[in-house]
């Protein structure tokens, strides 16, 4: 009998607010350490937590995006444990009564299923700083910039039974907490953190032992984590062996994983409410403006791409799932007056691209009004398809708009049919066996050998024959 | 100058009868010639006083005085001062020198207050005899082989002996008022909230209050003015209008009712301390007051509620004390582990220790809800309690101490008998009302202190109240032989 996977996450989302959770210290990637640290951040005696009010508005946006019911007195607690990049000896969190309650996010599978993940709680806290241990000669060193940031932890139940099922969760994730303007959800900074818990079982058997594998931060590596996981924790089992519960650390490099701690070694955290933060009150009119201004939601957009530009569900769900896509699309689809071949290039040929230089679509060097420039020269029929990838190669490498491009490298298809029919008289004058061999042969056999001509024309125009026109001119002379 | 009030002291400088200057020459002369038998400062800040007093003169005579403009005070070592060394009573805060200033200690400088120094305590407040001090105990003035009550200590203290005419100090099971009653001063615990925490280095976070203590409730009244307001920096501060404290003194007591809690005057109590109690009681029926007779049936369940809370919360508190970025470090540590255990070992002194482990004890994964949990219980008890008292009656009273300062060391051993101590104090924190100890007569030339306690916000109402009996009596300006004192 075959083994039933049981995963279950924890993500940590990095709330985008100007300030952190308990002081008004500002977020930043990059700065010079301890730079963005202050008096309440480095945790000195006599220093008191306040409660970031935007922080508090942006999980309950969270909340209300999921369903949750949002709770209207959340309580801050004391996690206590002592660790150097952690300045007070405890992190603020929150555990009995936090701000997000349970909800639900839909996923959507390749096969096209659907399927609920249960959300248990999301909760507000505050990040630890960075422990580094380079330069500093056997020593720690301790940069405390990223102490107090604003996080939610978003623990959802056990309901995901493999890896494709837990990255598209993380995918839903990420495109509702950037569609909703709550994260950057820059994942190389660590703007979302995935720990896993998987377990295996026999069918009908209670939940098995789980572990804990933290800080993924890819979908590529969550998904490889996952594999490796199950696994190891099969091969064990079928050895005979136990699963020890335990926290397990991923390396993406070497994709290996080690054992980080077990249970034994936990803390008692000793958690008890913070007496320096009164609880969290959000009245039904706060519940009331959040739900007046929540952005347009991952599964709404998708429902409008369907509807508004008669795309596949399969390409609304790609083209939907984030935010900064979305957005490149609409704007390339407006630019060029047509969101199928938008959509086509932006999950194409930009896509690749992307891909290949490991770049985010952001900080795409061809921007969705460039494109849509582009996509509309492809729809009037100025370029060829085949042109318009060498538009986008230029273009991507910075020589200007499609507009330009096409003018200063005479790329303008050659539509005019006189121009046209010369060079097609010329080919079949210089080169009559192609043309004899050609009439002689069969009508399927012309399908492919009236490619050698297409070739020449094209090679004479330096590709800027329009294909259609081309063929149907060389199909009437060489009859 | 020295055995004069704020009050008078104030009006002596807006009268030019001397100036800031001379007045904090005179107190820093004779912190430097007495305070060496009472140890009641860590540190002397003469250089900035008397910069502070020039600073003040130049106001008064610009016409720009504040409340508090030239009068010299003397901030407990639990406020962050800016530049100067911030302790907290412990070996752990000995090299601490805060990078910023408390609240409290800024109120009163922007309105003129001369820092004379900071005075010597309990470590991180946690005592009632001002023993477990890194620096040393504090003598009690009255008797200098015994302890002045803590951890206010070093302020009851220097006030008693009139080395200055003014201390702050903090409150967190009846730290200002408990020393208060033992050398003969006035101190005031306000309402929790009614003082920023910003700065104040905590012990328990949930209970600890800063207030003012002098000679007199006037005093206090005056210095409360400076010290009380909302502080954005303080989640836990109240957003509620300043009283007006000064203007409240005027107020005519007759017709106020007088709640005696039983629980306060129990059959084991001293007779004499009850006495002077109930004199001071009758006093003020004189002056028109009502007595009855009130039960708060779950104080006495605040002792063992109190040292749940207190310690639970310190055990967090101290946490930050880890040896890594500031206080004390022990030498070479060996590993992470290591650089904890000894800095902690090393900085923290016995009582700290003590509290640090029943605390994480009691929060700890099995013990929580049968004592966290219950103690929290028992604190939403004891605030009904007072809460239905104060349906009945204006204010309070009863001793604030259940016995005079005893002999240095004679508790050091037993520390049960030293947290009783606090035992008619303890509510009154764990309710967050505000509550005032006052001079109410001796017991062999030891002072005693009776408490006014009132319900929230009414500090006014204290105030008022214990400066009606203060203008009817004068045991606050009886003052020890100690130091020409008197």
């Amino acid at each position: 009998m075959s083994w039933e996977v049981v995963i279950g996450l924890e993500v940590h989302v990095q709330l985008n607010t100007a300030s952190k959770l308990f002081s008004g210290s500002k977020l930043s990637t990059g700065a010079e350490p301890n730079t963005q640290a202050s008096l309440v951040d480095l945790g000195l005696p006599g220093t008191l937590p306040v409660v970031n009010r935007e922080a508090v508005r942006k999980a309950a946006l969270f909340g209300l995006a999921i369903n949750a019911d949002i709770c209207r007195h959340s309580v801050f607690e004391r996690k206590n444990y002592f660790y150097p990049d952690l300045p007070k000896g405890y992190q603020t969190t929150q555990l009995a009564e936090p701000i997000v309650g349970a909800g639900v996010v839909e996923i959507q599978l390749e096969s096209g299923e659907k399927k609920d993940v249960r959300i248990h709680h999301a909760h507000l806290e505050e990040d630890a700083g960075k422990s580094l241990h380079e330069d500093f000669h056997g020593m720690t060193g301790i940069d405390l910039n990223r102490a107090g940031t604003p996080l939610i932890e978003v623990v959802s139940e056990p309901d995901m039974a493999n890896a494709e099922e837990a990255v598209a969760f993380a995918r839903k994730l990420h495109a509702i907490v950037t569609s909703i303007g709550i994260c950057d959800g820059d994942m190389s900074q660590g703007n979302m953190r995935f720990d896993v818990n998987i377990s295996v079982r026999k069918p009908g058997e209670p939940l098995g032992t789980r572990t804990e594998t933290k800080n993924l931060n890819s979908f590529r590596f969550m998904e490889k984590a996952i594999a490796l996981e199950v696994e190891r924790q099969i091969d064990v089992l079928e050895d005979g062996g136990e699963i020890v519960q335990e926290t397990r650390l991923y390396n993406g490099d070497t994709h290996t994983a080690r054992s980080m701690r077990s249970k034994e070694d936990a803390n008692d955290y000793r958690y008890f409410p913070c007496p320096d933060l009164l609880p969290v009150a959000i009245t039904d009119a706060d519940i009331e403006e959040l739900k007046a201004a929540m952005p347009e939601l991952p599964d709404s957009r998708k429902a409008r791409f369907i509807n508004d530009y008669q795309l596949s569900e399969y390409d609304a769900d790609l083209l939907s799932g984030s935010i900064a896509t979305a957005a490149f699309f609409e704007a390339a689809a407006k630019a060029g007056g047509d969101a199928k071949l938008a959509a086509n290039w932006v999950m194409g040929e930009l896509a690749a691209k992307l891909n290949a230089e490991e770049k985010d679509i952001a900080g795409s060097p061809v921007s969705a009004e460039q494109l849509g420039q582009l996509i509309a020269r492809l729809k009037d029929g100025t370029i060829s398809s085949k042109i318009a990838k060498q538009v986008l190669e230029a273009c991507w490498a910075g020589e200007g708009n499609p507009d330009d491009i096409i003018e200063a490298k005479g790329l303008k298809q050659m539509s005019d049919t006189g121009e046209l029919e010369k060079i097609v008289d010329d080919i079949i004058a210089n080169n009559a066996a192609q043309v004899d061999d050609y009439r002689n042969s069969d009508d399927a056999k012309k399908k492919k050998k009236i490619g050698f001509f297409v070739g020449q024309a094209m090679k004479a125009t330096q590709g800027k024959a329009n294909p259609q026109q081309l063929n149907k001119l060389l199909q009437e002379k060489l009859q | 100058m020295h055995t004069k009030t704020l009050t008078e002291l104030k009006a002596g400088l807006a009268n030019r009868d001397f100036s800031s200057r001379e007045l904090t020459e005179h107190f820093l002369a004779r912190i430097q010639q007495y305070d060496g038998d009472l140890n009641s400062f860590v540190t002397v800040t003469d250089t900035q006083a008397l910069a502070q007093a020039d600073a003040a003169d130049a106001a008064i005579a610009a016409g720009k005085a504040g409340l508090l403009t030239g009068l010299p005070i003397a901030h407990k070592d639990i406020f962050c001062t800016e530049g100067v060394r911030t302790s907290c009573g412990s070996k752990m805060l000995d090299n601490f020198i805060a990078p910023y200033t408390a609240t409290v200690v800024e109120k009163m400088a922007a309105e003129g207050a001369v820092m004379l120094g900071k005075t010597n305590m309990d470590e991180f407040a946690m005592g009632s005899s001002n023993e477990t001090s890194y620096y040393g105990p504090v003598k009690n003035p009255w008797d200098l082989e015994r302890v002045p009550g803590g951890s206010s200590g070093g302020a009851a203290a220097c006030l008693g002996a009139r080395l200055a005419p003014g201390a702050t100090g903090t409150d967190t099971g009846g730290s200002i008022r408990q020393p208060a009653a033992l050398n003969n001063i006035t101190g005031l615990k306000p309402t929790y909230g009614r003082v920023s925490r910003w700065g104040m280095i905590a012990f328990a976070s949930s209970l600890d209050q800063a207030g003012p203590m002098a000679q007199s409730a006037e005093d206090c009244a005056l210095m409360l003015q400076a010290m009380a307001g909302h502080d954005h920096r303080d989640s836990t501060s109240l957003n509620e209008k300043v009283g007006d404290y000064l203007g409240a003194l005027k107020d005519d007591i007759s017709g106020l009712t007088i709640g005696i809690p039983e629980e306060f005057f129990p059959d084991t109590l001293d007779g004499a301390i009850a006495d002077n109690s109930r004199d001071a009681i009758r006093e003020l029926e004189k002056l028109g007051a009502k007595v009855v007779s009130v039960s708060l049936p779950s104080i006495k369940l605040s002792v063992p509620a109190y040292y749940v809370i207190a310690p639970a919360e310190a055990s967090a508190n101290l946490s930050r004390f880890d040896g890594v970025r500031f206080g004390h470090r022990c030498d070479d540590p060996q590993d992470l582990e290591d650089l904890y255990k000894r800095s902690r070992s090393e900085g923290f002194g016995d009582e700290v220790k003590r509290r640090i482990l029943v605390g994480a004890y009691a929060l700890s994964a099995g013990y929580y809800d049968a004592y966290y949990r219950r103690a929290q219980q028992v604190r939403r008890l004891i605030r009904d309690d007072f809460a239905r008292a104060f349906e009945k009656v204006d204010v309070l009273m009863g001793p604030t101490a259940p016995e005079t300062a005893f002999k240095l060391g004679a508790k050091k051993d037993d520390p049960v008998s030293m947290y009783m101590a606090d035992v008619f104090t303890i509510g009154v924190n764990l309710a967050g009302l505000p509550a005032l100890s006052m001079p109410t007569g001796f017991i062999n030339g030891l002072p005693t202190g009776t408490q006014i306690i009132g319900n929230y916000f009414r500090e006014g109402q204290i105030l008022n109240v214990a400066h009606k009996y203060q203008q009817a009596t004068d045991w606050h300006k009886q003052a020890p032989a100690f130091g020409g004192a008197q």
